[in-house]
């Protein structure tokens, strides 16, 4: 067609005014299955692109090629909300000379339209897209098949950057619409064999869990939020992917149909579990930062009421119209929470970064009534500690905690201690909980932390909230 | 007192597999996924267990997976059962 936009890799990148020094982004929308940063880098690294900026709203396990890329001075400092698997392994032992900043999903969306995460070039992965740069996360040929659903944190880049390419595995006919991101935006657009590995991109089965505890958890949890005051109707909520975040889901259910209250939202990740709600006509509408599971990547390509949202109307603190500044309740899960209802959910007890910020901050911040869920111990090491290894959400954000030894509620919320309490909770303190950890465990000794910083934690204000050093071995 | 090669425990996640062979005095070879902040803790456990149970030659080869104080004392307990024969619950 006439003003077409497709070309290669290569000449995208030409095109693109790239120079050595200056800011790439990327998002996660394909998750573990996610084949377009590698790509994208291995491509800059050939045509000897040095000192790069590599701004991504995650990275995981299948982005250890980086390592290479990183020892050759191809990327010289990273952003993201997650770091994970081999490559965070190697830059909690000090891989990189400049720390790597971690923002939430909110924060980095905050940050990318006020202009403070500045993003030179945005290479964006659409599971399809026209020629003119018309690309959505939804299947719009037979010949899709790296489907994610909502390109939520992908928004931003596209909106924000000097110079956006589209890279997609199913270029189809003008005009791709709906559209996620729009043309008016894009620059180019490079057609590649596959951007991601469909089978680690989203489950397809609903998986509830068996594990005991996470059922435990997961009912103490729906008894919470029941009792809390806060579960009225038109209330609105949100859910981590834990197993006994999603199976407290199915508890809030049975309570929602016996008293003949709805929901007007759910916000955030959407799973399975949510789009059954919707559709049973028990949750209004479907707010979808980032479709986690297939059925969700169904419904949003099919249903007017489930609606894609970008990282800034999702979770930022500064728009007037974020998401999170109407949500009622969320449900958040921990690596560890400490007496002062810390909670930390990036780096674990090892001192090894293995996690992601994600929305945690944001949501727990802005919500009526957060939730942490998390067992007391994961096998030997404790979840309630005396002091969080690394801080992403500070505790005054934080309201209860929910473990199989007692619910804790926070001190600056009596109130729904005294309604919990008077529902039939066992509440308790949780210097107890930590104590109760202490006396199965014993005392840890101190983490082999080096002197050299690793990650800067920023918090969705902009403000540096904590440091990450270097682990020794 | 005889000992056996002898094993107990598993690989699972909060199990500790414990291997025992005869030796000259103790020596415990811990490979733990929270060795940073308990290895020491873990070794002690198995160090006490094996001299409660009489055991003052042996080399042990223990592969934790962030087992408690209290499995870590079965799983040596058991090894050392099956290592000497000698049945400390039932004699």
């Amino acid at each position: 067609m006439r003003n077409s936009k497709v070309v290669s890799l290569e000449e995208a990148i030409r095109k693109s005014g790239l120079k050595d020094g200056m800011t790439i982004s990327f998002h996660h929308h394909f998750r573990g299955g996610d084949k377009v940063v590698n790509l994208v880098v291995d491509q800059l690294a050939r045509m000897g692109f040095k000192n790069l900026h590599l701004a991504a709203s995650s990275l995981s396990d299948v982005h250890s090629p980086l390592i290479e890329h990183i020892r050759n001075g191809v990327i010289t400092k990273i952003s993201t909300s997650g770091l994970r698997g081999e490559l965070a392994n190697e830059i909690s032992h000090g891989l990189m000379k400049e720390p790597v900043v971690f923002r939430s999903h909110g924060g980095r969306g905050s940050a990318i339209a006020s202009g403070v995460l500045h993003i030179d070039v945005a290479f964006l992965g659409a599971s399809s897209c026209d020629e003119l740069g018309n690309a959505s996360g939804c299947p719009r040929s037979e010949n899709a098949k790296s489907i994610c659903g909502s390109l939520g944190y992908a928004l931003p880049d596209a909106r924000y950057a000097d110079h956006v390419v589209v890279i997609t595995d199913d270029l189809v006919a003008y005009p791709n619409v709906p559209k996620s991101i729009s043309a008016s935006d894009v620059e180019s657009v490079v057609v590649v064999d596959s951007v991601g590995d469909s089978s680690k991109i989203s489950s397809g089965a609903i998986r509830d869990s068996k594990n005991p505890r996470d059922i435990l958890l997961a009912k103490q949890a729906a008894k919470v939020i029941i009792n809390s005051g806060y579960f009225k109707d038109g209330f609105s909520i949100q859910t981590g992917t834990g197993g006994a975040s999603l199976a407290a889901v199915k508890y809030i259910r049975e309570s929602m149909v016996e008293k003949g209250i709805k929901a007007s939202f759910a916000l955030g990740g959407i799973t399975a579990h949510m789009v059954k709600l919707h559709q049973e006509g028990l949750i209004g509408k479907l707010i979808d930062v980032q479709s986690f599971d297939k059925v969700a990547a169904e419904s949003i390509a099919s249903d007017q009421t489930h609606q894609e949202v970008s990282s800034v109307e999702y979770a930022s603190a500064e728009h007037t119209g974020s998401a999170v500044h109407a949500l009622d309740i969320v449900i958040l899960s921990a690596l560890e929470v400490d007496v002062n209802f810390n909670v930390n959910v990036l780096v674990g007890s090892d001192g090894i970064i293995r996690g992601a910020v994600g929305g945690h901050p944001d949501t727990a911040e802005d919500s009526a009534l957060s939730i942490i869920v998390c067992p007391l111990l994961r096998g030997r090491i404790p979840c309630v500690v005396p002091k969080v290894t690394t801080l992403i959400t500070p505790g005054k954000s934080v309201d209860v905690v929910v473990t199989e030894y007692g619910i804790a509620v926070n001190p600056a919320r009596p109130e729904i201690a005294g309604r919990l309490a008077e529902a039939g909770l066992k509440i308790v303190d949780i210097n107890d909980l930590a104590a109760k950890a202490k006396s199965i465990i014993g005392e840890p000794d101190p983490l082999p932390f080096g002197n050299k910083v690793v990650g800067i934690v920023v918090d969705r204000h902009g403000d540096v909230l904590d440091e990450i050093r270097n682990i020794e071995d | 007192m005889e000992i056996k090669n002898a094993m107990a425990g598993t690989l699972e996640s909060g199990d500790i597999l414990i291997q025992v062979e005869p030796g000259e005095g103790l020596q415990v070879d811990l490979q733990s996924s929270v060795s940073a902040q308990f290895g020491r803790q873990i070794k002690a456990v198995i160090t006490e267990t094996l001299k409660g149970l009489g055991v003052e030659n042996a080399s042990i080869k223990a592969t934790d997976k962030g087992a408690l104080d209290c499995t870590i004392r079965a799983r040596v307990t058991a090894a050392v059962v099956r290592a000497t024969g000698k049945d400390v619950w039932k004699d």
